[in-house]
C-alpha cells in the first residue's frame, strides 16, 4: 500500500464522519451526547463546569481563610455549623487553616487555571479555529476529561477524610509531606493528593498529545502556521510546555509515594521526628524542589500563555485593528516556552544554592522580562489609536494586559537572587504570583467565556451583569493584592495562622481585615458570573442567521452554523486565505479568513 | 519581509495536510515517547546527583555477578543476557513492521509473538535478579555486630570493608542505592510489561483480521516505535546502574 493512504486515512475519515453527522443527523443518545461525548465542543463545556465548580471551591477556601486573617480575635459561630470540628467554638483548626491554604493553591492552579482555562480553551477553539471536524484523537480526547473528572473525586474526596486533606502547601515539600508522623494534613489526605495529581497528569499528557497533533495535521486548507489565530499558537504553546514538564512531575510524586510507603529514601535524611530518629539516610529535600519546579515553572506559563493567546484574539477583533506586531507575538511565545524551562530554580534561591549558580539562573529569569514586554507592547499597539469596542470580553482583556504589567513588573524584583532573600516566602510573593498568573489568567478565561459564549451555547451573556462584575473584580483584585506589596515589603511572610502575636506586623492587623474584606466581596461577586452564564444558556438572547458573527470576527469558528454539530462544518471545511486579523482594511472593518484575496487590495502583513 | 516568508515556506506547511508527512496517531506516539523520556530523564538525573554526592557506591561487579544455576562469579553475564534477549526483542519487532508493509498477515504473526515471548523474557529475568538481589544475604557489620541483609530499599550491604575478627567484612552501604535501583528498573520494567500488554493486544488483532481488513498494519509501527523506546531506555540503564 503506499504511504499516502497511511497518511491520509484517519484525517478523511474524521472528514467523512462529519458530513454524514450532519446530513443524517444520526440520534445520539443523553449519555453520548451530554456524559461521555467525543465531540471537542462538550468536552471543552465538560471541562468549563467542572473548572466553575472548582473555582467556587477554592474561592471559597481563600474566603474562610481570610476571615481568620482578617479577624484573628473574633469568632465565627457559622463556621462551626459549616465545618464542625475543623472550626471549634468559631474559630478555623490551624492544621485546618493549612489544609485550606494548600487546597485553594492546588485547586486553582490546576483545576481551575490548567484544566478549566486551556482545557476548555483548547478544546473549543483548536479544531473550529483550524478548520478541523473534531480532535486527532477524539476518543482520547474524551478520556482526557474523564481523567480529570476522576482527579477531581479523587481530591474533593479527601476534603472529607477524618485527617483532612493534604496540607504541607500546594508545593508538598518532603520532609513535610513525606512522613505520615509529621501532621495530619501527611497522612491519608497526602496519599490522596498524589493519587490525584497522578491521574491529573495522565489527563494532561492525553490533552496535549491531541492539540499538539490536531494544530500540526488537521489544518484546513490554506491555514498556514502563520496564519493561525493567536488563540491557537498560545494553546499551542501551552500544550508542548504540558508535555514536557508535566512528566517531570509525575517522577517527583512517583519518588515521593515510594518514600511514604516502601521505606526508600529518596528526599529524606537525618530526620528525628517525635524523639524518634527515622533510618532514612543520604536523600535529599532539595532534590523533590528541583523536579517539583521543573514542572512548576513552565506550569505558570501554561497558565499564561492561553490567557495571552485570548487576551490578543480578542482585543485586535475589538479595537477593530489588526494586532500589532503578529510574528513578534508568535516569536515571543516561542521564546517564553524555551526559557521556561531554564528558570526553575529562581524559586529555590534560599535553599542554599550555590550563589555562582544562582546567578545563571536570575539572568535566565530576567530574560523572560523581553518577550513578556514584546507582548505587552504589542498588546497596547494594537489598542493604540483602534476603534474600541468595550465588549465585556474586551474589558476582561484590557483587565488582563493591565494585571499582567502590574504583577509582571515586581516579578524582575523577585528574579533578582539579592532581593529574592528579603522578599522570599513574604506577602510580597503571594501579591506578584497573584497579580500576574492568578487573576491575569482568570480575566482571560473570563474574557474567553464572554467572548465565545455565542458559539458555544447560540445565545449572548447579559452585558450590565457582566460590566458590573468587571468592575468590582478589577477594583477588588487591585485592592487586594496591591496592599500585599507593602506587607511583604516589611517583612510579613506568608502562610503564618495569626499575624497579631507579632509586634513587626500588628500594624498590618486593619490592612489585613481590609483585604479580608474586599477578597469576601469580590467573592460574591462572582456569582452574578455564575448567574448570568447558567441563566443565559437557557434564557440568554439567542443569536438570529444575520448576527451569527457578534463581534464582526475574522476567524473561522464564526462560519459555522450558530448550534454547530459534530463535525463542526456542513459540507465541505471552508478553505483559509488570509491571515485573522484584516480589521479596518481597504475601508472595510473586517475580512473573514475565508475570503479570497481581492485583485486590487492593499498588500498586507501577516501572509 | 511577509512576502519573503511566504516564498521561503514550503509547501508542506500550507495546511490541509500533515506537514511531516506521518499520521496523527504516529505523531502522538512520538510526543508521547519524547514526554516519556522526560519521565525517565528526571528519575536518572535524580539518581546521578544523589550518587555523585555520596562518597561510596556499590561495585556492580559484586553486585551484579550471579547466574541461575551456579555458584559461579560471572560479572555482569546475567544483565548482559538480559540485553540482548531485550535487544533481540527489537529485531523480531522490526521484522514484525517489516511484514506488516507487506500485507503478509501470517508474518506479522510469527514475529509479533516472538517479540512478546522475549518481552516476557525479558521479564522473568528481572524477576529473578530483584529476587535474588533481595533474599540473597551479605553479613554486613552494623555497630560491631555482624548481621545478615538482603539487598532492598531500605537496606544495603555493600559498604565500604573493614577488617573484623580478621577477615573482610562489609559495612551499610548507601541505601540510595536500593531506592533508585528498584525505582527506576522497576519503572523500566513496568514499562516492558505494558508494552507485552501492547503487543499482545496487537497480535490478537491481527488474528482477527483487523489490520488486514484495514488495508495497513501502521498500529504495529505505532507499537513497534514504543517498544523500541523501551529498549532505548534499557540501554541508559543498564549504563547508568550496571557500568559506570
Amino acid at each position: 500500500m503506499n504511504n499516502e493512504e497511511v497518511l491520509h486515512e484517519q484525517p478523511l475519515v474524521v472528514h467523512d464522519l462529519g458530513h454524514s453527522a450532519h446530513e443524517h443527523h444520526h440520534k445520539q443518545s443523553f449519555i453520548t451526547k451530554y456524559i461521555f461525548s467525543q465531540d471537542h465542543k462538550m468536552v471543552s463545556k465538560q471541562f468549563l463546569i467542572t473548572g466553575i465548580i472548582w473555582a467556587v471551591i477554592g474561592g471559597l477556601f481563600s474566603v474562610i481563610f481570610r476571615l481568620q486573617l482578617g479577624y484573628p480575635d473574633q469568632t465565627f459561630p457559622f463556621l462551626e455549623d459549616i465545618l464542625g470540628r475543623w472550626a471549634k467554638g468559631g474559630r478555623l483548626d490551624t492544621e485546618f487553616y493549612y489544609a485550606l491554604v494548600t487546597m485553594h493553591g492546588t485547586i486553582l492552579v490546576f483545576f481551575v487555571l490548567t484544566a478549566g482555562l486551556s482545557g476548555t480553551f483548547a478544546n473549543f477553539l483548536i479544531p473550529l479555529q483550524i478548520g478541523a471536524r473534531d480532535m486527532a484523537a477524539p476518543f482520547l480526547n474524551m478520556l482526557s476529561y474523564w481523567f480529570f473528572f476522576a482527579a477531581s473525586v479523587l481530591m474533593f474526596s479527601s476534603l472529607f477524610l477524618q485527617t483532612g486533606p493534604a496540607s504541607g502547601g500546594w508545593t508538598i515539600y518532603p520532609p513535610l509531606s513525606a512522613l505520615r508522623d509529621a501532621m495530619d494534613g501527611s497522612k491519608t489526605g497526602m496519599d490522596m493528593w498524589l493519587a490525584s495529581m497522578a491521574l491529573f497528569i495522565v489527563s494532561q499528557l492525553l490533552a496535549g498529545l491531541n492539540y499538539i497533533t490536531t494544530v500540526l495535521n488537521l489544518r484546513t486548507k490554506g491555514m498556514y502556521m502563520t496564519r493561525m489565530p493567536l488563540t491557537i499558537w498560545g494553546l499551542f504553546f501551552t500544550a508542548v510546555l504540558g508535555v514536557l514538564s508535566f512528566p517531570v512531575l509525575l517522577s517527583a510524586v512517583i519518588l515521593l509515594l515510594f518514600d511514604r510507603h516502601l521505606g526508600t529514601s529518596f528526599y529524606l535524611s537525618d530526620i528525628v521526628i517525635q524523639g524518634k530518629i527515622l533510618p532514612n539516610e543520604g536523600g535529599s529535600p532539595i532534590l523533590f524542589q528541583h523536579l517539583f519546579w521543573f514542572l512548576g515553572h513552565p506550569e505558570v506559563y501554561i497558565i499564561a500563555l492561553p490567557a495571552m493567546g485570548i487576551a490578543s484574539e480578542v482585543i485586535s477583533t475589538n479595537s477593530r485593528k489588526p494586532i500589532f506586531g503578529y510574528m513578534a507575538m508568535v516569536g515571543s511565545f516561542f521564546a517564553i516556552a524555551i526559557l521556561s524551562f531554564m528558570v526553575w530554580a529562581h524559586h529555590m534561591f534560599v535553599t542554599g544554592m550555590n550563589p555562582f549558580l544562582g546567578s545563571f539562573f536570575v539572568l535566565l529569569t530576567l530574560l523572560i522580562a523581553v518577550p513578556s514586554a514584546i507582548k505587552v507592547f504589542n498588546w497596547l499597539t494594537t489598542l493604540w489609536k483602534g476603534n474600541i469596542h468595550f465588549t465585556p470580553a474586551m474589558l476582561f482583556a484590557i483587565g488582563f494586559v493591565s494585571l499582567f504589567i502590574s504583577g509582571g513588573l515586581t516579578g524582575i524584583w523577585l528574579g533578582n537572587s539579592t532581593l529574592d532573600l528579603h522578599l522570599h516566602d513574604t506577602y510580597f510573593v503571594i501579591a506578584h504570583f497573584h497579580l500576574v498568573m492568578g487573576v491575569a489568567s482568570m480575566f482571560g478565561m473570563f474574557a474567553g467565556i464572554y467572548h465565545w459564549f455565542p458559539k458555544m451555547f447560540g445565545r449572548l451573556m447579559n452585558n450590565t451583569l457582566a460590566y458590573i462584575h468587571f468592575w468590582v473584580t478589577i477594583v477588588g483584585a487591585y485592592l487586594i493584592f496591591w496592599p500585599m506589596h507593602y506587607e511583604g515589603l516589611a517583612g510579613m511572610p506568608r502562610r503564618y495562622y495569626d499575624y497579631s502575636n507579632w509586634e513587626s506586623f500588628k500594624m498590618f492587623g486593619g490592612l489585613n481585615e481590609f483585604i479580608s474584606v474586599v477578597a469576601a466581596i469580590v467573592f460574591f461577586t462572582q456569582f452574578l458570573f455564575i448567574f448570568n452564564f447558567f441563566y443565559s444558556i437557557f434564557k440568554g438572547r439567542k443569536l438570529t442567521e444575520k448576527n451569527k458573527n457578534p463581534w464582526k470576527s475574522n476567524t473561522l469558528e464564526w462560519t459555522t452554523p450558530i448550534h454547530p454539530g459534530h463535525g463542526n462544518w456542513v459540507g465541505e471545511i471552508p478553505e483559509v486565505h488570509r491571515w485573522p486579523y484584516d480589521y479596518g482594511k481597504d475601508g472595510r472593518d473586517f475580512i473573514p479568513q475565508t475570503e479570497p484575496i481581492g485583485a486590487d487590495e492593499s498588500s498586507h502583513a501577516g501572509q | 519581509m511577509e512576502t519573503a516568508l511566504a516564498q521561503t515556506k514550503t509547501k508542506m506547511w500550507t495546511g490541509g495536510k500533515s506537514p511531516f508527512n506521518v499520521s496523527y496517531g504516529k505523531l502522538m506516539m512520538w510526543y508521547f515517547l519524547m514526554s516519556d523520556s522526560f519521565t525517565f530523564g528526571a528519575f536518572l538525573i535524580s539518581y546521578g546527583s544523589i550518587r555523585f554526592s555520596l562518597n561510596h557506591w556499590v561495585d556492580h561487579n559484586y553486585v551484579f555477578n550471579k547466574f541461575p544455576f551456579t555458584e559461579a562469579n560471572l560479572p555482569l553475564a546475567f544483565v548482559s543476557l538480559m540485553t540482548f534477549i531485550l535487544i533481540f526483542s527489537s529485531v523480531t519487532m522490526v521484522l514484525a513492521v517489516h511484514q506488516g508493509h507487506k500485507m503478509s498477515q501470517k508474518g506479522v504473526e510469527k514475529w509479533l509473538i516472538l517479540t512478546i515471548l522475549g518481552g516476557l523474557a525479558f521479564l522473568g529475568c528481572q524477576a529473578w535478579e530483584w529476587t535474588h538481589l533481595i533474599t540473597h544475604q551479605h553479613d554486613v557489620l552494623v555497630d560491631g555486630v555482624l548481621q545478615h541483609w538482603g539487598t532492598t530499599v531500605s537496606h544495603n550491604p555493600w559498604g565500604p570493608e573493614v577488617m573484623f575478627n580478621g577477615q573482610l567484612v562489609a559495612t551499610p552501604g548507601p541505601v540510595a542505592f536500593g531506592g533508585y535501583f528498584f525505582g527506576i528498573t522497576g519503572f523500566h520494567g513496568f514499562h516492558v510489561f505494558t508494552g507485552v500488554v501492547i503487543n499482545s493486544i496487537m497480535l490478537v488483532k491481527t488474528k482477527l483480521g483487523t489490520f488486514q481488513k484495514r488495508g495497513h498494519y501502521e498500529m504495529i509501527e505505532k507499537a513497534g516505535l514504543y517498544w523500541h523506546f523501551v529498549d532505548l531506555v534499557w540501554v541508559f540503564v543498564f549504563l547508568c546502574f550496571y557500568l559506570i
